[in-house]
């Protein structure tokens, strides 16, 4: 399978190697104000971020809202122009492509959002929803599309007679069953899943998130999948990165990092999760505040005004992700 | 592509799990219509759409029928024996101040004022969304540019630039309904720039730029059919306006000239019989009225048909 798929990728430099790796990333959002739209300040929405992603492997993006997982997930597709850095894509760097060369590599990575209400077009059918990839691309037309239109349907889980029907007849979960058909539909190779099952209810999230899991070991794909809650992302992942006011905190092997956390942000963040059993006690780390504004972000370690164990140092320097034990980063100076 | 690989068995288990027992999302009854035909269907079942459309072609064709049955010399000639007559069989809705058969006036009138409030309504529809469209979807310098236009000509009072024009160019038929048209689009214009701005930054939008898609593409097929609401609820509007405006223009001598009756000049004509001859300002005014409800009911219908939640 995985040797079809390459084949079918145009431009596939390397076989080996991460197929993704993300290099000193940033994006600030302008705001502008006076009366000449001078640029007044910046919103540091990612400030150096780099990770790799392997070939085949779920890699979880989590962090509280406004910690830029988003951004990140949106820059890596060019749906936001990163303001700096680079996204290597399968050893080409993506951020330097003409606009008619990245149509191409939209092909090989897509995105499936948050939102299921708001990502469909409600005037389009499901059977147009899903087979536009395939007309835009020149993939297949008439029969054949639809022919594929309905194997995608099958493939999610849904119908093939649901391809007449509208995206309001569908509940959530449906609707993000056909987000996901969509972005299968030009056989992609890499999927940013931009918080795929947080708007779905918790009886739903589970199958999703399983269905994702399915695809993934059957199409071979790679996939990132951000969340905000360090549950969900616990079960599919592989690795998980944890972000914080635009920046990596720590990064690990999903069970070493709930094993073993290392950064004060990701405790915090563990200490959340919900445990499905009432006997159970534990020490709940509640964060003080809200998380800064990313327009004046802190000195030094930006998470020191609602770290627990922040010292003078932290203002200071900003700490580098160390290598703790293999494929075991961590942002912090004082563990 | 492996969508088929998987047996039917196991697919088929997440939708019926998706669906707490009872409230099924989807109807059941299955629909193969193409989405033309569909809208079809759904604008033949709403009937105020087809009063609106019986309305709209009764009033055209008796305004194209009228030269075969009705002499012009009626419309135009005053007959000083007949002045401001009450309806009678001979005069079904009276005569005016000069005796001029106000049914034979009215129906002239229409082969005049029809044709420039649709073109007038076209040309602001069309520029308006194109504008509109670009402005708010491109952004930048160019939604700049356009932006400090409309407001420029949002800020000139329109008469004063129809006067300017009416002193340069004669006004024909023509002229009035180009002028008319290009007068009539600006707060049309805004709207639908804000709209697209709004439709842009949804993630529909930003799947499809994902899925590679052009901006053609993303234009016509996922903006425009999600802004026709408002360009159908504004388009009778811009249709009614464009009958005052160009009977404002008559009555400055700057229209359509006398004896040629348009809805617009018979109506300002009437006002100093408003008391005596109440019938010669009524008559034309529901001909406008008329004209532009059934317009409406066509708009609404239309906005219904096209949108797959309401039909």
């Amino acid at each position: 399978m995985s040797n079809q798929r390459s084949k079918d990728a145009k431009g596939a430099a390397t076989q080996t190697g991460p197929l993704l790796e993300v290099k000193n990333l940033r994006k600030y959002f302008p705001i502008r104000g006076g009366i000449f739209s001078r640029v007044v300040a910046n919103v540091k929405a990612v400030e150096d971020v780099s990770f790799n992603v392997q070939r085949g492997e779920v890699v979880g993006l989590v962090g509280e809202s406004g910690s830029g997982k988003t951004t990140v997930g949106r820059s890596i597709l060019r749906l936001i122009e990163p303001t700096a850095g680079e996204v290597i894509f399968d050893g080409v760097d993506v951020t330097k492509l003409s606009k008619a060369h990245m149509r191409e590599y939209r092909k090989r990575m897509q995105i499936i959002f948050q939102d299921p209400f708001a990502s469909l077009n409600p005037r389009m059918s499901v059977g147009d929803i899903i087979g536009e990839a395939m007309t835009i691309h020149n993939l297949a037309r008439g029969k054949e599309r639809e022919q594929r239109v309905a194997q995608l349907l099958e493939r999610v889980g849904l119908s093939p007679s649901h391809m007449r029907r509208y995206p309001h007849e569908f509940s959530g979960g449906q609707r993000q069953r056909i987000g996901i058909a969509r972005a299968l539909a030009v056989s992609p190779q890499f999927i940013v899943a931009d918080e795929p099952v947080s708007a779905l209810d918790v009886s739903i999230q589970a199958q999703v998130v399983n269905l994702l899991q399915d695809l993934k070991e059957e199409l071979g794909l790679t996939l990132l999948f951000i969340a905000h809650d360090l549950g969900v992302v616990e079960y599919i992942s592989d690795h998980v990165i944890v972000m914080y006011l635009g920046r990596i905190m720590e990064i690990a092997p999903s069970k070493d990092l709930y094993a073993n956390p290392i950064h004060p942000y990701t405790e915090a963040l563990l200490s959340a999760v919900p445990i499905p059993d009432p006997t159970v006690k534990r020490d709940r780390i509640i964060l003080q505040g809200d998380i800064p504004s990313p327009i004046n972000p802190p000195s030094g370690c930006v998470f020191r005004t609602r770290c627990p164990i922040a010292t003078k140092e932290c203002a200071d320097v900003v700490p580098p992700l160390v290598e703790v034990t293999p494929g075991h980063f961590k942002a912090c100076i004082n563990r | 592509m492996t969508p088929a690989a998987r047996p039917a068995a196991d697919s088929a288990r997440p939708t019926a799990a998706d669906l707490p027992p009872g409230t099924d999302a989807a109807p059941s009854r299955v629909r193969s219509q193409r989405p033309g035909r569909r809208a079809l269907r759904a604008f033949l079942r709403n009937r105020l759409a087809l009063v609106g459309v019986v309305l709209l072609t009764l009033i055209v064709l008796a305004v194209i029928v009228a030269p075969n049955y009705v002499p012009a010399s009626l419309a135009v000639k005053p007959n000083p024996r007949q002045m401001l007559s009450s309806p009678s069989a001979q005069h079904l809705l009276g005569t005016d101040e000069i005796g001029r058969d106000v049914a034979a006036r009215l129906l002239y009138a229409g082969r005049v004022s029809l044709p420039v409030s649709l073109s007038a309504m076209l040309i602001a529809l069309v520029t308006a969304s194109t504008l509109g469209i670009v402005s708010g979807y491109f952004g930048g310098w160019l939604d700049q540019l356009l932006m400090r236009i409309t407001d420029a000509l949002l800020a000139i009072p329109a008469i004063f630039l129809l006067l300017t024009i009416a002193a340069v160019m004669r006004p024909t038929v023509t002229v009035l309904v180009v002028v008319i048209g290009l007068l009539a689009w600006m707060d049309l214009a805004r709207i639908v720039r804000i709209e697209t701005i709004s439709l842009s930054k949804r993630d529909q939008v930003e799947g499809v730029k994902a899925l590679g898609a052009k901006n053609f593409r993303i234009l016509f097929r996922h903006i425009l059919p999600n802004i026709q609401g408002p360009l159908l609820v504004a388009a009778p509007l811009i249709a009614g306006r464009a009958l005052l405006t160009e009977s404002a223009l008559s009555y400055l001598g700057l229209g359509i000239q006398p004896p040629t009756p348009t809805w617009g000049n018979m109506l300002n004509q009437a006002q100093q019989f408003a008391l005596s001859a109440p019938l010669l300002a009524v008559a034309p005014g529901l001909a406008i009225m008329i004209t532009v409800i059934a317009i409406n009911f066509v708009g609404d219908g239309l906005r219904d048909a096209f949108d797959p939640r309401r039909s």
